[in-house]
């Protein structure tokens, strides 16, 4: 008996033995350069199985397609934050990230691939961190640069596909311009508030381009930011994560030439969540980026003849000249004397719950101009207010107030107007930082 | 005399009192979306300076799109376009952030 149990005991050591280096030999054939992009490894079968059993995938084929992509993802904020680590997930062979912002606390309630302890770090190399160790398999190149004319062909030569997760006009143009060029498909979303639109663009060198849906850019007064225009996280979360499904349904080969219809879709969060799909135009032969007869070409981009600035404009807040204005700590010295002066605070009135000075009155930029130039009328809203006044006016960062002094100037005559250089955040800043930014 | 929904999406409901879905009885006059379009600027919007929010050179202004029962007017001819019984008309201001 005690004989028989030590054979045992041998045997069970040997087997162990022999099962380690088995298994030592398993990992090292997926981890070894050898398995290049044609073939899965065993760990590669077993991370990706249920994705690769979606019959609709393809299986290995489709795993295999997914391992050789190349996917340039433009901009690591409310879009691209979602989107990443799904792309990594699915096992995209090569993602690049373009951004040059860093990590800011006021980020985080919808750029959730970064985190507190992140704060300062540029995205895209918090963002690489996250994507190799959700799966190490990606490699991952960042370009911590803003994207520009100048820069964006050397960017994005190499890859197969571009998200665009940028958040001004003027980007967009730029991304769809360099992708058309490069004959690249374009995944585009964007969002603000409760809502998002999600398209794709170029498709296959045949679908419509972002000039295509816009040929002629919106006025820059129309144009809002998500810190001036609030956003919702998981709105925007949302329309990240569709660009996911749009990205990986590209590389998959689930979209043909045959089968691909031009399309907006449009995500509504608020008061019911719904998502329409909204059939688009085609390519449009007009078109001077991706028509018969083009004059946005790779020169005319990189040499600045394309002048991106001037097509997407930008608002002019510096309407004050200097005496018009007064510096937050002067402001400081007259608060001390408010019987006299009117300190007017023009945000929306939502912002204004949120944070304001005292002995301020709240009547915001769009009630204003409603108020048709009439002293009169703002006598409702402010009674001591006259023409002779002294009035001070407030808003968020220092540029609606501006253009609110030039208002109450120049249309109610109202003489002494003065804008708070800096507004509010700089007063916080400077003066009393322990009332809450937003 | 067409009964059409209306819609402003993307933020654009600003200009309509934050109401997003009007459902409209169209006068006989209201025969297309060119004739829907200054309707709507003349009657559905109250404060004259939303026009200017809405519309630009007498035209819809740029950034928005504009759907007729889902699909891109561009595809329906436009302001041309008759409207009929039923038919839904959405405008979405561009959304730009990311
Ligand atoms: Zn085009």
């Amino acid at each position: 008996m005690s004989g028989n149990s030590s054979d045992a005991q041998a045997e069970l050591i040997r087997l162990r033995r022999e099962n380690e280096l088995l298994r030592e030999k398993l990992r090292q054939s997926g981890t070894q350069e050898g398995v290049g992009a044609d073939r899965l490894s065993l760990p590669e079968y077993e991370r990706y199985g249920r994705q690769m059993i979606v019959e609709s995938t393809g299986g290995v084929q489709g795993q295999l397609l997914l391992k050789s992509a190349k996917v340039l993802v433009v901009g690591a904020g409310g879009l691209g934050s979602p989107c990443l680590p799904y792309l990594a997930g699915a096992g995209v062979g090569t993602i690049g990230i373009v951004d040059n912002d860093t990590v800011e606390v006021s980020n985080l309630h919808r750029q959730v691939i970064h985190d507190s302890g992140k704060v300062g770090m540029l995205k895209c190399e918090s963002a690489r961190e996250v994507l190799g160790k959700l799966n190490p398999n990606v490699k991952v190149v960042t370009y911590p640069v803003r994207l520009d004319y100048s820069n964006a062909f050397r960017i994005f030569e190499g890859y197969d596909i571009v998200l665009d997760c940028t958040d001004t006009p003027l980007t967009r143009y730029l991304v769809s311009d360099v992708a058309v060029n490069l004959g690249m498909t374009v995944v585009s979303a964007s969002g603000l508030g409760t809502e998002g639109q999600l398209s794709v663009l170029n498709f296959q060198d045949c679908g419509p381009c972002y000039r295509c849906f816009y040929p002629t850019p919106p006025p820059p007064t129309s144009v809002a930011s998500c810190s001036e225009g609030g956003v919702i996280g998981p709105c925007i979360g949302i329309v990240g994560v569709m660009m996911a499904v749009e990205t990986i349904k590209i590389i998959l080969g689930v979209y043909t030439k045959e089968n691909f219809k031009p399309f907006l879709m449009m995500y509504s969060g608020f008061p019911g969540q719904t998502i329409r799909t909204f059939k688009m135009r085609g390519r449009q032969p007009q078109c001077i980026a991706c028509g018969t007869e083009r004059t946005i070409t790779k020169e005319t981009i990189e040499s600045g003849i394309v002048n991106y600035n001037v097509f997407c404009g930008s608002r002019n807040y510096n309407v004050c000249q200097p005496e018009e204005r007064i510096s937050v700590s002067d402001l400081q010295d007259e608060l001390l004397d408010m019987d006299t002066t009117v300190l007017l605070d023009v945000r929306p009135s939502h912002h204004y719950k949120i944070s304001h000075l005292p002995h301020t009155v709240n009547v915001p930029m769009k009630e204003l101009r409603n108020l048709d130039r009439s002293v009169d009328a703002l006598q409702s809203r402010i009674p001591q207010i006259t023409e002779s006044s002294d009035v001070l006016v407030i808003c968020r960062h220092g540029n609606e107030s501006q253009l609110a002094t030039r208002l109450l100037k120049d249309e109610f005559n109202i003489k002494n107007v003065r804008d708070v250089t800096g507004g509010l955040f700089k007063y916080i800043d400077e003066i009393d930082p322990s009332m809450p930014k937003y | 005399m067409a009964n059409v929904t209306v819609e402003f999406l993307g933020g654009l409901d600003v200009v309509v009192q934050k109401q997003r879905v009007h459902k409209l009885h169209l006068p006989a006059e209201v025969v297309s979306v060119g004739d829907l379009i200054e309707y709507i600027a003349s009657t559905l919007i109250k404060n004259p300076r939303d026009v200017a929010v809405f519309l630009e050179d007498g035209g819809v202004r740029p950034g928005i799109i504009t759907l007729i029962n889902d699909t891109d007017w561009e595809l329906e001819g436009q302001t041309e376009y008759v409207l009929e019984d039923n038919d839904v008309v959405s405008f979405t201001s561009t959304l730009h952030g990311g």
